[in-house]
């Protein structure tokens, strides 16, 4: 039982990591702000269902992070193209 | 295995931890970035390889592995698409900032 131990601090740490990036997404003063808090939630979704995978042993679930990963990096930069061609206008 | 495992997980995790507190507290969209860039390679990439060693099966190891070699190829090109659409649209830098290489280009 002691051996999940790790797991558990880990999940304690991606928790308080997720609350203070919503601090970040709410607080942002710029838009540029709130898309990398909003590409940072992403990535951390991405470490969250991996150690949820290594803790309930359900390795199906490293397949859903990594399609996640690639999802995520196309919106980041959608939201960056979104940004230059709002500034051009 | 096991062991290592967690190790993997529990340090990834600490540096997502370390890097959201470093985005909530550096002064500037620049600076932000700098932290923001270590979540992925770093905190999600070791969460990743921790869960391919805990599995034990060398199918779901490389996978993960690939995982991360995404993540390190992707996260500074993100970064820097980000860093130029805000400076194209006029986010100036913090004044602790010294240096400006982008001004005064063509």
């Amino acid at each position: 039982m002691s051996s999940a131990l790790p797991f558990l601090a880990g999940f304690c740490c991606l928790t308080a990591a997720f609350i203070i990036i919503f601090v970040r997404l709410i607080r942002g003063p710029t838009l540029a702000d709130r898309i990398l808090a909003l590409d940072t939630m992403g990535v951390l979704c991405v470490a969250i269902i991996a150690a949820f995978a290594a803790y309930t042993g359900f390795f199906l679930y490293t397949d859903i992070a990594i399609a996640l990963a690639l999802v995520g990096f196309l919106s980041t930069v959608a939201f960056a193209r979104y940004l230059l061609s709002r500034s051009s206008k | 295995m096991i062991v290592l495992a967690g190790l993997f997980v529990l340090v990834g995790s600490i540096f997502c931890l370390l890097a959201t507190i470093g985005i909530l507290r550096f002064p500037d969209l620049y600076t932000r970035l700098h932290a923001a860039t270590k979540v992925g390679p770093l905190g999600a990439g070791l969460v990743l390889l921790g869960a391919g060693i805990a599995s034990g099966d060398l199918l779901i190891f490389v996978r993960c592995l690939v995982g991360l070699l995404f993540l390190i190829l992707v996260s500074p090109v993100s970064a820097h698409l980000l860093a130029r659409a805000a400076l194209k649209s006029g986010a100036v830098p913090s004044s602790i900032a010294s240096i400006n290489d982008y001004d005064d280009s063509p």
